[in-house]
């Protein structure tokens, strides 16, 4: 183990930056394509059907147990629908600009991946005692800088939308503008708040995600041990309201609008060019939700009040940073698998809304709401604050 | 009758949207950990009610006789024009049905053109002809979804008979031979 932490500390630290990308990117993208599985498998659970369970290699139905369960799973779908992605026909419609046609999915994956580079997923104690994070780059501007990339992705919808060059894509991209560009604004305001809290005056300035998490790492019964969800139900709600349209997800999936709009932006995409929007979409939900947990549900903290430290205190982790970190791992990755799986749950409740509906949710209701909620906490905070 | 639906204003949770999307998402989650409802269908098979119209088959009596007559009223029936009967004559290896008239030499029922309508069960005055159970029925070629004569029988196997028409007609017969010698 030794061996491998040298090694790894004798790497160009360029180098070591782009291995570290590489991993997250490379459990990050089959993560993407295994919830489509998830997905189709726990629609099916909610429908009271039992979901894809049939394809399986002949040879694997040798192997006992496993081989029948995880045919019931459904893991060899997965499989055959990404090599079916890879293998099928790539159309490329005579009526389209092709350039941009092109172009559409590789920027939908570009936010995606680029943002996971400020979302710290995971912590462990160095020697000295303190909290380090696990990400590719704690860097200050941490929010900002989800927030910038993350609203870039509204223009791969819109110039799939527009260089399909048909009408139903078309639609769809410009629905998806608009819907985009409105409840960015309230998503914005919504965590303003957080971040009044987080840099009391006087204090350090920063919007890094770390010290959100810091701000909900107390010990039992202090002020800072409670989740911000709980200082901040409206904003989290706002916040949450407003990531379901930004993702795309149902009830606000008027960028696909199966129902109106046959596929909406991606109608004339298809084989792996396809698979990318989806992939992409997914990975958005997943740093979308990642946010959320580290903004209002305390990070890698696996109960309010229960900070990280105190659990590697318990369980004697404090001078093992490397299972520390995968313990927090685990942990933030399950909260972020808990919300996906929030996603799902809402998506075959909700019924969608209607295109005006959605303009008037975001307008007229969740925006003055975040301002309200605003200037609320301003007060608030300004007023509470000193005092504590 | 027309009736007014009474509209009654909505609630505060229900305007306030999110306890209600609360409320679905409770069911939501019952049915996520309700049983499936979904057959399987290869591995099972659904219960089939009496009475359900399936293939065509032809049926033998009781004692394993052979109950078409090839009147051929159910191939002048059949709306599609799926049967095909080849009349012929009782064979002569058949001692006790050798007071049928008839007895059909080839009888073709093409799977690809029966509409399952059950006209020829409901025409066929010796009751030798039955939609039965079977409904999943598939082949390679068209000529495989002709059912011949031995497959309808290997099909329909023997179902009860409470007439047995032909074996009262032979008794009438021979009790009106004696009294007429």
């Amino acid at each position: 183990m030794n061996a491998v932490i040298q090694l790894w500390e004798s790497l160009h630290p360029l180098l070591q930056m782009v291995i570290k990308g590489l991993c997250v990117i490379g459990v990050l993208f089959p993560i993407g394509g295994a919830c489509s599985l998830i997905e189709r498998k726990v629609s099916a659970a909610m429908q009271g059907r039992p979901g894809p369970n049939r394809a399986m290699p002949i040879w694997f139905a040798w192997v006992p147990v496993l081989g029948p369960f995880l045919q019931r799973v459904g893991v060899f779908h997965l499989m055959a629908d990404g090599l079916k992605m890879f293998l099928k026909e790539d159309p490329l419609p005579g009526h389209v600009n092709k350039v941009y046609f092109m172009l559409a999915p590789v920027l939908a994956m570009i936010p995606a991946l680029t943002t996971i580079t400020v979302v710290p997923f995971g912590a462990y104690l160095d020697a000295a005692g303190h909290l380090v994070p696990l990400g590719l780059a704690n860097v200050d501007v941490g929010i900002l800088a989800v927030f910038a990339v993350g609203s870039l992705s509204v223009y791969s919808l819109i110039i799939a939308g527009w260089s399909s060059n048909s009408k139903y894509p078309f639609l769809g991209g410009v629905r998806a503008s608009a819907q985009l560009i409105s409840y960015e604004l309230s998503m914005t305001l919504s965590v303003l708040p957080v971040f009044l809290w987080v840099n009391a005056p006087g204090g350090e300035g920063t919007l890094s995600l770390f010290s959100v998490v810091q701000a909900q790492s107390g010990s039992w019964l202090s002020w800072d041990g409670a989740w911000f969800i709980f200082y901040m139900p409206v904003s989290a709600v706002i916040f949450l309201v407003a990531l379901f349209a930004e993702t795309n997800r149902l009830p606000f999936d008027m960028a696909e609008g199966e129902a109106d709009l046959v596929g909406g932006f991606h109608t004339e995409y298809g084989a792996m060019k396809w698979g990318l929007f989806f992939v992409a979409e997914y990975a958005n939900m997943m740093i979308g939700s990642g946010v959320f947990i580290l903004l209002f549900l305390g990070g890698w903290n696996p109960l309010p009040w229960v900070p990280l430290a105190d659990v590697a205190t318990w369980l004697h982790l404090t001078d093992q940073p490397i299972w520390l970190g995968l313990l927090s791992i685990v942990i933030f990755v399950g909260k972020v698998a808990g919300f996906i799986f929030l996603f799902m749950v809402v998506r075959w409740t909700v019924p969608r809304f209607r295109y005006d509906q959605i303009m008037k949710l975001g307008w007229q209701k969740l925006l003055p709401l975040a301002i309200g909620n605003l200037l609320f906490y301003a007060i608030v905070i300004a007023w509470l604050q000193p005092k504590i | 009758m027309p009736y007014l639906v009474d509209r009654k204003p909505l609630t505060l949770s229900e305007r306030l949207y999110l306890p209600q999307i609360l409320a679905g998402m409770r069911i939501t989650m019952r049915h996520f950990f309700a049983p499936n409802v979904t057959m399987e269908y290869p591995e099972q098979r659904p219960a089939i009610p009496a009475n359900y119209r399936g293939v065509p088959t032809l049926v033998k009596d009781p004692h394993g006789r052979e109950k078409c007559v090839s009147c051929q009223l159910c191939e002048f029936v059949c709306p599609p024009k799926a049967i095909r009967i080849t009349p012929g004559a009782v064979p002569a290896d058949q001692p006790d049905r050798a007071h049928v008239e008839k007895a059909p030499k080839e009888f073709e029922i093409d799977m690809l053109r029966c509409i399952y309508c059950g006209l020829c069960q409901e025409v066929c005055p010796e009751e030798a002809i039955f939609l039965q159970n079977q409904y999943s029925l598939s082949g390679y070629t068209r000529a495989e979804m002709v059912n011949n004569k031995e497959r309808l029988y290997e099909l329909g196997g023997t179902l009860p008979d409470q007439h047995l028409k032909w074996d009262k007609k032979k008794a009438a017969a021979e009790v009106r031979g004696k009294a007429a010698h």
